[in-house]
């Protein structure tokens, strides 16, 4: 065989192989098992948080032996790629081709949105334990939207800012990421520190994925404020963590975080510079109630690692959704149907240790932890709860309608009361 | 150029056996939504959206000579203003769709003006420059792009809400266009492009304004980029700075070159093949971008010309 025929034969079986593996294949509607979608960015920027969502899925489904309400539970995993286009594809895929009966997951908030845009057509019900944009509960919901075991993204830094005044703050100074979940959860605290007589003296605004924090750092030093809120994930967090300690303005000016902030997924590889931080959330692992320490114990025994957030939404919204199939006896077809009783029911599970109900806008209404990052005697570090608001709703103690009469919360409205 | 007398028959300037591909072609594409399933439908869609973009890319790639890395910007700025005057403005699809188009052949008209005296390597890095810039600004200017959460809409009119229906429209489209290019590059003033391609001096000194004809070329290549990108962001009914993002330049020049740079429909074969080979191997694995990069290397060492080159190459040899 000369070149010419080898780079002809090797073409011709090239193409024969991608023409035989290609997609053609026709799935048909079968009543046997529940076929769940699973979108969660396994590449990308957020993938380590993606392969943690596919944990927690799995966790659950494991621990249920993969049968929901006596059907079998076929779980159909898609890469997001961190990626809104391909988010948006790969829900298509399940939706379509793969007559999956419900989505669940992605991460990112943009990633989210398309794909809820896309279901608003279809009305495949959609379950977001990760996704935190305010208003997809809020202004623009969605019915088959649905939020279960997740949160809003302002929804506890409302409580924050009240904590941060009780404590006897006055002045604050924020630093967070300049998109859109950072101008939430900034915004919630703004808001309520704000018209308790607190004042925010500053807010930097930083670009995704800043690898030096000092020109934000020496700023900060400088404006003499009670504290310092900063709203940052994934790596910015353990940069600006570290950067902060080595700045020697740790113990000089407490540090407050967003809960992402430190979150097991930032502070599983960080040591004594993230010791001390306070941060507002529904879930602490280091909480001493007993259905906590429960779940914190096996999925650490499972997986080596103390379960983040991640795994923790995902486990539960899982959850959600089969206490809410047990009840309505697993008909999963029944789509109106399984969003009604979805939106009714009450997640008694939860390792939260305590049942979790939604409010009238599908967003479950929690207690909020102010916890606090301590050592753990391995020497590992968690976040123990250090007092807490109970049932706090996403609209705080404001009327929702009037709440939702203002704008959303973004660089130009923080909600911040004009003295 | 002079007629030669014993011209044969032409059909809108194409020979009766092009008319006949032309149109065998045009049916086999109608009848697929006879037989595929709706999400197929979508990808079909997709690959044809995707097809009109490599072909604007090939336009000034393939005959002009310059590659750009531009392309997904201006595709995604026409998807900008099509969901933001939909959804924020409340104009009617159609208008908007004008208004995309236009913006784009704007931006594109932009480009070309700092990017025409250019070529090779400074063409590429320019044109990668800017569309970094509008990327920039999509992702900053929240008030008006909505930032990293891109925006959202019902922008397809009720008659084109079915995959079928917008399929159809997509494809009716996507021929018309095609048709337009290809007339576009084998008219008079598409040949001085490809002189410019084969010798930029030579076409200098025959009196011709060289970047005059390369602006207009890029203005127009952009103008059908804007066509590719409206349709995307009716397909979507969403917009996100990946819209804008480098990624979406990369993939559209990586499907020109798939399907071979200078064979104009190769655009099409080539976003076929990616869109196709992504779908069916990202149900095995999600290391797919890795397979689709060996892919390449393949399609380089096997298929340097892209698919239909090595098709074409093929075929003539056989001829013989």
């Amino acid at each position: 065989m000369d070149r010419r025929q080898f780079l002809k034969t090797s073409t011709a079986a090239f193409s024969a192989a991608g023409a035989a593996s290609a997609p053609w294949r026709r799935a048909f509607a079968q009543a046997g098992p529940i076929k769940i979608g699973l979108l969660a960015p396994l590449t990308g920027v957020v993938a380590s948080g993606g392969k943690e969502m596919v944990e927690g899925v799995q966790f659950y489904l494991d621990s249920v032996k993969n049968e929901i309400a006596g059907r079998k539970v076929e779980l159909v995993i898609e890469d997001d790629a961190s990626n809104p286009d391909t988010a948006l594809q790969k829900a298509r895929r399940l939706v379509e081709q793969g007559n999956c009966h419900m989505l669940i997951g992605d991460l990112l908030a943009n990633t989210g949105l398309a794909v809820a845009n896309y279901v608003k057509g279809t009305g495949t019900p959609y379950f977001i334990p990760i996704i935190a944009a305010d208003d997809l509960t809020q202004r623009q919901r969605i019915r088959n939207v649905i939020r279960v075991a997740g949160y809003s993204a302002s929804a506890f830094t409302h409580p924050f800012g009240d904590w941060a005044l009780k404590q006897g703050y006055r002045k604050i100074a924020t630093i967070s990421q300049d998109y859109t979940f950072g101008h939430e959860q900034c915004g919630g605290l703004a808001q309520v520190f704000t018209e308790g007589g607190g004042q925010i003296v500053q807010q930097f605004w930083h670009p995704l994925n800043t690898a030096d924090f000092s020109p934000y750092l020496g700023q900060l030093a400088d404006l003499k404020v009670d504290a310092i809120f900063a709203m940052e994930t994934g790596a910015d967090a353990t940069r600006l963590i570290q950067q902060y300690a080595s700045f020697g303005l740790k113990g000089k000016i407490p540090l407050l975080a967003a809960m992402n902030g430190t979150d097991q997924s930032v502070i599983r590889t960080l040591g004594e510079e993230c010791d001390g931080i306070i941060a507002a959330a529904h879930f602490a692992e280091g909480s001493d109630n007993p259905v906590t320490q429960k779940f914190t114990r096996e999925y650490e025994a499972k997986y080596g690692k103390i379960p983040s957030l991640y795994g923790f939404s995902m486990y539960s919204g899982i959850m959600w959704v089969a206490e809410a199939l047990e009840k309505m006896g697993g008909k999963v077809e029944d789509r109106e149907l399984l969003i009604d009783t979805v939106l009714k029911t009450e997640l008694t599970g939860s390792p939260l240790g305590k049942t979790v109900r939604l409010d009238g806008y599908g967003n479950p209404i929690y207690d909020v932890q102010i916890r606090k990052v301590v050592k753990r005697a391995d020497g590992k570090y968690w976040n123990v709860p250090v007092t807490s608001y109970p049932n706090v709703s996403q609209f705080w103690t404001y009327d929702p309608e009037t709440y939702m009469k203002q704008p959303p919360y973004s660089r130009a409205f923080q909600g911040i009361k004009k003295t | 150029m002079t007629q030669a007398t014993s011209q044969p028959m032409k059909i809108a300037g194409m020979t009766p056996r092009a008319v006949v591909v032309a149109l065998v072609v045009l049916a086999v594409a109608a009848a697929l939504p006879l037989v595929l399933t709706n999400y197929q439908v979508g990808l079909a869609t997709e690959m044809l959206i995707f097809g009109v973009l490599a072909m604007s890319i090939d336009i000034l790639a393939g005959f002009a000579g310059r590659t750009s890395l531009g392309h997904g910007a201006i595709f995604g700025v026409s998807g900008y203003v099509v969901v933001y005057a939909t959804a924020q403005a409340g104009l009617p699809p159609l208008p908007a769709f004008a208004l995309g188009v236009i913006a784009a052949t704007l931006v594109a008209a932009i480009f070309a003006l700092l990017a025409v005296r250019t070529s090779g390597v400074y063409f590429l890095l320019l044109t990668l420059a800017l569309g970094m810039i509008v990327w920039g600004i999509c992702l900053r200017w929240t008030q008006v792009t909505g930032g990293e959460n891109g925006m959202r809409g019902d922008v397809r009119p009720p008659w084109l809400v079915t995959h079928q229906a917008f399929y159809w429209a997509v494809l009716a489209g996507a021929a018309v266009v095609s048709y337009a290019m290809w007339r576009f590059v084998r008219s008079p003033f598409g040949l001085t492009l490809l002189g410019i391609r084969d010798s930029e001096s030579r076409m200098r000194s025959l009196g011709y304004n060289v970047p005059l004809h390369l602006f207009i070329g890029f203005t127009v290549s952009g103008f059908f980029a804007g066509i590719a990108g409206a349709l995307y962001a009716m397909f979507n009914n969403f917009v996100s700075p990946s819209t804008v993002a480098l990624a979406q330049s990369v993939e559209g020049v990586l499907m020109m070159i798939a399907g071979g740079v200078g064979s104009l429909f190769g655009g099409f074969v080539g976003a076929a093949a990616i869109i196709a080979l992504e779908n069916a191997v990202s149900a095995y694995t999600e290391r797919w971008q890795m397979v689709l990069g060996v892919t390449f290397i393949l399609i380089m060492i096997f298929a340097p010309e892209g698919i239909i080159g090595t098709l074409r190459a093929v075929l003539t040899r056989k001829q013989r």
